[in-house]
């Protein structure tokens, strides 16, 4: 059972930006989700995946790249040619 | 190279496009001066690009997707931006932030989705193909839904290099058209390898869709048959699998045991995977401006309540459930023993057939508006997801219509065995073709 304070706290997890007239109807529908997922309760199995590909990986050599004007064009918000972020401290 | 530019003025009555592209120019080869719609998660150079996404207003991509890049050296002409779920999540284009598509064979229904522009611009003849992504059916579901064709390419035959990822261990990118052979010409273009996409493969497309099935084994999953799905639509498809015995391929009864939690692991691995994807968008980098004087996660909050729609929201909010201490072993971990076992069931059957047959969609197109519970919409994937989690081909066809409403006829085949789905398909649309 999911409960409120869980989707709250999933919210501020995943930074959705969650009010609490919203918490009702969102816990609702979480509950008939999870469970119906429950019926992965059932499954047997080791999981051991079987591949023939591995990591491609290519060498780390410099090629051509957006001159940074382009790379920023679509930032809202800038500063000397670098992108402008909400403060982290 | 592009020399001649074409003139495209549809009369957009289904809201099948988020832009239009009024002068498009084109080049050579064999799309010289066709006109094709591209699904709105699929970057293009210049022209905006949203996912049908309030989030993404605004972005101009400063580089084409690697297909788009492919169907202009062809010299196609880009018509446009199609509507769609945002981001992809939906199987009805009623989740866009833009207003829903309507479909052209009754205005009041839904084309399906999430590419359900694209399949309505073909539809609507308003052009002659598209593209579209299929992550658990998008492709599929709007082609059986408007009656037309539409191709899922295995897993890493199409490079998604431009492709705005939402879960991108089980989307691909893929041709829509009204024939089996122009969706084939057109998925000619679009395959073969890239190195800007890790799990590209090194597999071209040159195919001459064939019509001769005599002897080809096709498997009849009981489950494709069972509840949930509306007896009218499994008669049509029915009658097409009849059809193609005609021709002369084998019918052979089957089962896949693992479809009992095909679904619920397809949901739990696709949003645990969105949750990750679109954690880039924040306001900062691309579309919605953040105000970058409060605090990273006030700010962050703020732009994502604010851009995102309430199903791409709760599609986070369930993947950080998935994968959250204590609960990743119950979900995500079960979810991909699951998806092992749909891929090990696909791979046993392929040793004794050559193709799988059953409907798209377990029913006709729904009413605007009828799939308001969440789960209720989820569940109506429950037969193309399969095809998404073991990475195979598929393709859907029309194959008569019930209450008026187009069905579509689902061939899955083996890993890199598109020709042969694209034949099967072929096949049928030659015998019925009036």
């Amino acid at each position: 059972m999911v409960t409120e304070k869980d989707v709250e706290h999933i919210g501020e997890l995943a930074d959705i930006g969650i009010d609490t007239t919203e918490l009702a109807t969102f816990t609702g529908q979480f509950n008939a989700i999870v469970e119906y997922f429950d019926v992965l309760d059932r499954v047997q199995g080791d999981g051991a995946v079987a591949r023939d590909l591995y990591n491609v990986l290519r060498d780390d050599v410099v090629e051509p790249s957006l001159p940074q004007e382009e790379a920023t064009r679509n930032a809202g918000a800038q500063e000397d040619g670098f992108i402008k972020a909400p403060r982290v401290m | 190279m592009a020399e001649h530019t074409i003139s495209f003025n549809p009369d957009d009555r289904y809201n099948a496009f988020l832009k239009v592209c009024e002068k498009p120019s084109f080049g050579e080869g064999k799309l010289a001066g066709t006109a094709i719609a591209v699904k709105d998660n699929i970057s293009t150079q210049g022209i905006e690009t949203t996912c049908a996404s309030k989030i993404l207003k605004g972005y101009v991509p400063p580089y084409d997707a690697h297909a788009v890049a492919l169907i202009k050296n062809a010299g196609a002409a880009i018509a446009g931006k199609t509507n769609m779920d945002e981001f992809g999540m939906g199987s009805t284009t009623e989740n866009s932030a833009f207003g829903p598509t309507l479909n052209p064979c009754d205005v009041s229904r839904v084309p399906g989705g999430s590419s359900g522009g694209s399949a309505a611009a073909v539809a609507g003849g308003m052009v002659r193909m598209a593209l579209g992504t299929d992550t658990g059916g998008s492709i599929r579901c709007p082609a059986a839904f408007c009656g037309i064709v539409g191709l899922k390419p295995t897993y890493g035959r199409v490079s998604r290099y431009g492709l705005i990822a939402y879960a991108n261990s089980l989307e691909t990118i893929g041709p829509m058209a009204k024939t089996v052979s122009d969706v084939s010409l057109l998925m000619s273009v679009i395959a073969g390898h890239d190195r800007k996409d890790t799990t590209s493969y090194d597999k071209p497309y040159n195919h001459t869709p064939s019509a001769d099935i005599k002897g080809l084994r096709i498997g009849i999953p009981e489950e494709y048959f069972g509840k949930g799905v509306d007896p009218e639509v499994a008669a049509s498809v029915r009658r097409a699998i009849s059809r193609l015995e005609e021709l002369g391929a084998v019918t052979v009864p089957c089962s896949t045991p693992s479809m009992e939690y095909a679904l619920a692991a397809y949901y739990v691995i696709c949003t645990s995977e969105a949750s990750s994807n679109l954690a880039r968008f924040d306001g900062v980098r691309y579309g919605l401006v953040a105000d970058s004087k409060k605090s990273w996660h006030a700010a962050y909050q703020e732009i994502r309540k604010q851009g995102f729609g309430p199903e791409v929201r709760r599609r986070i909010m369930l993947g950080t459930f998935a994968l959250s201490s204590g609960y990743y072993g119950k979900y995500y971990a079960k979810a991909q023993v699951a998806r092992e076992n749909v891929r090990k069931d696909f791979a046993r059957l392929f040793y004794e057939v050559d193709v799988l047959c059953g409907p798209t969609m377990p029913t006709i197109a729904f009413k605007l508006g009828e799939k308001s519970d969440p789960l209720s919409m989820y569940l109506s994937d429950i037969l193309t997801v399969p095809v998404n989690l073991a990475g195979i081909p598929a393709i859907s066809v029309p194959c008569g219509r019930v209450q008026g409403m187009p069905v579509g006829l689902q061939v899955m085949g083996r890993p890199f065995e598109d020709e042969r789905v694209i034949d099967v398909a072929y096949a049928y649309e030659q015998a019925v073709k009036p």
